[in-house]
């Protein structure tokens, strides 16, 4: 875990400073977190988060041979009310940056601040708060339903744990009042989950997130494991749920078209970094990155005649492991434009020099030496 | 929260680039399959234990040994119920004779009456089982379940000390352990096999604690603030326990027969005693002679085991989810 400090971990320069919030006492703490946070002001803002998992040898006398290095320096910003979206392939750290945000994992180094207040070394009462404001949507809605408690059980246990949020007698109601919020009938309220569908499980999962009233909703894949009809059920709900309530979302997922439809923001991983961050015109009408490129190539497109003019951009070799990754640029070993300064200079995430004076939508940050732009979709 | 019908939930969806998300308006779930056999909204709240005594009530298998076990029971409390006679008031001019009135198994080596001494030595058998089947649940039960929720140093040692456990013969164990420990009753018999019967449902507890401490509902839990205890009790503990009871009812079977094998050996329980198994070690020798003296005792005990097995059996049917 030594050499997190031997890399440039601060690889966005141009992120704004965080205005933090000095709180003496956990009181303090607990009336920061409580403090409303105007529209489009960032709530949650996300500085050089690492998390390295170790890889240890022996059974009894374990010793550390190195770290998966699943989290390594991340920076983004949510504002109020905003969706941003987080997309890249299966194991480059989406679901660990969930985690991390949630406290379900202790981060290795860098900060999570929630309303100036770095939710990373918070404890007691303030983490509670905290997670009252943030909550969680499951990728899985068949493992994240307790299979022995009823759907009211289910979801009144969040009163249970936060019992200020509603009293004792009314709590039946309220959670009566969350099923029909998501579309389920009220009276299912002493079913168990299995006797639910995909779709209904994962509405009972958002009645859960939804019943402290947070002002954050992390989604996890929350509909890569369901049917496309019903994903599109559950994405409808969840937009509208962020209208009414007007929650902030940061929604991960590796389906483009998915985060395209309900992003404000769009954030590209790859390999436990961040490629390219931009609004979702920027990301995927102007994309710089060459592994935004990529990726976007390999989108389907329903149009036959779109499909035959547009270039498909493969690329060769598998993503390397986490534990031992590329020098310099993460993305050199299957980037076609990799040169030698690739691989000893780590480039930052920020805006391209050649870009920066310009006002087109390719004026985003991008973590490449090489940005330019490149018109995969075949949409022009 | 504002109030809000269910049709006004699902509004149209815009398009995705490549992906159309259009979906009609008002396709409620109530719609979409859900419950199994269509289960009405006012119906009973089921769980997974009234789903499983529901199959086990149309279980034959489990019905049969359910009666069985009630049987063994019941002659273990009260042994008068069916014998008015004292399994120590034995007549030697008697010995070895065959079936005749009054006394249908014939009597033993000592002249004693083999159905009275095979009536009286349920008792041991199943104060054996149950006792150590307590036993070793609760202490197998709680020290896996520590282990596996808090691993690290406590797992690794616990994890190592039940290979130790498993590397003892247990027959020999028993031996030593039984010439060691004084006393012709069950309790030193009983305190071996908790003491060697622990490591099995330990490590049976530890797997079934890991698997649900993964489950996304520990997570979500978590992410909520709930609280370790409240985590362990009301996430964990119900969703790991079922395979520690059908091992454990397995294994009262095993139990039955271990105290009877040390019995028969000598070392477990030891007359005046009565048990099945000091019964079997006497008549062995004179099987060609008096076969009766061996068989009741050894159908007694057959029975007894067989029947604690088949219930395991049934409850493990009933309580995997996969088969239903």
């Amino acid at each position: 875990m030594a050499d997190i400090d031997k890399e440039p971990v601060d690889a966005t320069p141009n992120v704004t400073e965080v205005e933090t919030v000095d709180a003496a006492t956990e009181a303090e703490a607990v009336a920061a977190i409580e403090a409303p946070v105007a529209q489009g002001e960032p709530i949650l803002q996300v500085r050089n988060l690492v998390k390295h998992f170790p890889l240890t040898q022996g059974i009894l006398f374990k010793k550390q041979v190195g770290a998966v290095k699943a989290v390594d320096g991340i920076s983004f910003d949510l504002y109020q009310g905003e969706t941003l979206g987080i997309v890249g392939e299966s194991g480059c750290g989406k679901s660990t940056v969930a985690k991390l945000l949630m406290t379900l994992e202790r981060a290795t180094a860098g900060e999570v601040f929630y309303k100036g207040q770095d939710i990373t070394k918070l404890s007691g009462r303030a983490l509670k708060a905290v997670r009252r404001n943030i909550q969680m949507v499951f990728q899985d809605p068949y493992t994240s339903l307790n299979p022995r408690m009823t759907v009211g059980d289910i979801i009144g246990e969040t009163f249970e744990i936060h019992p200020e949020v509603a009293p004792k007698g009314d709590r039946r109601r309220k959670v009566q009042d969350l099923l029909d919020v998501v579309g389920l009938n009220p009276e299912y309220i002493n079913r168990y989950p299995h006797q639910f569908s995909g779709g209904q499980r994962q509405r009972i999962g958002i009645a859960r997130g939804l019943a402290l009233n947070p002002e954050i909703i992390i989604c996890d894949e929350p509909v890569s494991a369901l049917d496309v009809s019903v994903q599109a059920q559950v994405i409808n709900l969840m937009e509208k749920l962020q209208d009414e309530f007007n929650l902030s979302y940061i929604f991960i997922a590796h389906d483009l078209s998915i985060v395209r439809h309900i992003s404000d923001r769009v954030g590209v991983m790859y390999l436990g970094k961040m490629a390219e961050i931009g609004t979702d015109t920027q990301i995927y009408d102007h994309p710089t990155h060459p592994y935004t490129q990529a990726l976007l190539s390999a989108v389907p497109v329903p149009d036959p005649d779109a499909r035959e003019r547009r270039e498909r951009i493969i690329l060769s070799g598998d993503v390397p492991s986490p534990a031992n990754p590329p020098s310099g640029c993460r993305f050199r070993t299957r980037c076609w434009k990799a040169e030698d300064k690739c691989a000893t200079e780590m480039p930052l995430l920020a805006i391209p020099e050649r870009f920066k004076s310009s006002d087109t939508p390719a004026a985003h940050e991008s973590a490449c030496h090489f940005a330019e732009e490149k018109d995969v979709v075949g949409a022009a | 929260m504002p109030e809000q019908t269910p049709d006004e939930v699902i509004s149209a969806g815009g398009a995705g680039a490549g992906m159309d998300l259009a979906i009609e308006e008002g396709e409620t779930l109530e719609k979409t399959p859900g419950g199994p056999e269509g289960t009405g909204p006012a119906e009973k709240p089921r769980s997974l234990w009234s789903d499983a005594w529901r199959d086990l009530r149309r279980n034959p298998v489990f019905i049969i040994s359910a009666l069985i076990i009630l049987f063994l029971v019941i002659i273990s409390i009260w042994p008068s119920l069916i014998t008015n006679q004292d399994p120590l008031n034995c007549d030697l001019g008697k010995a070895q004779e065959s079936s005749q009135p009054g006394h249908p198994f014939g009597f033993d080596g000592q002249g004693c009456d083999v159905y009275t001494r095979t009536v009286y030595g349920a008792r041991a058998s199943v104060t054996v089982g149950v006792c150590a089947t307590l036993g070793v649940s609760l202490l197998g039960g709680i020290l896996g379940g520590f282990a596996g929720f808090f691993g690290g140093w406590w797992d690794s040692i616990l994890s190592r000390l039940t290979d130790v456990f498993f590397g003892i013969p247990v027959v020999l164990g028993g031996l030593v352990f039984l010439s060691v420990v004084p006393g012709s009753t069950v309790w030193p018999v009983i305190g071996f096999i908790v003491l060697l019967g622990w490591p099995q449902i330990a490590r049976i507890a530890r797997g079934s604690v890991i698997t649900a401490k993964q489950n996304d509902y520990v997570q979500a839990a978590r992410a909520l603030g709930a609280s370790n205890s409240r985590i362990m009790l009301r996430h964990i503990a119900p969703n790991a326990v079922a395979p520690v009871i059908v091992v454990a009812t397995i294994a009262l079977g095993t139990y039955i027969s271990l105290e009877a094998t040390l019995s028969f050996l000598g070392v477990g329980l030891k007359p005046p005693a009565v048990s099945w198994g000091i019964d079997i070690s006497a008549a062995a020798n004179y099987i060609r002679n008096a076969p009766h003296m061996l068989l009741w005792p050894a159908g007694a005990l057959a029975v007894t085991v067989l029947a604690f097995i088949m219930l395991g059996d049934a409850v493990r049917d009933a309580l995997d989810p996969k088969l239903r």
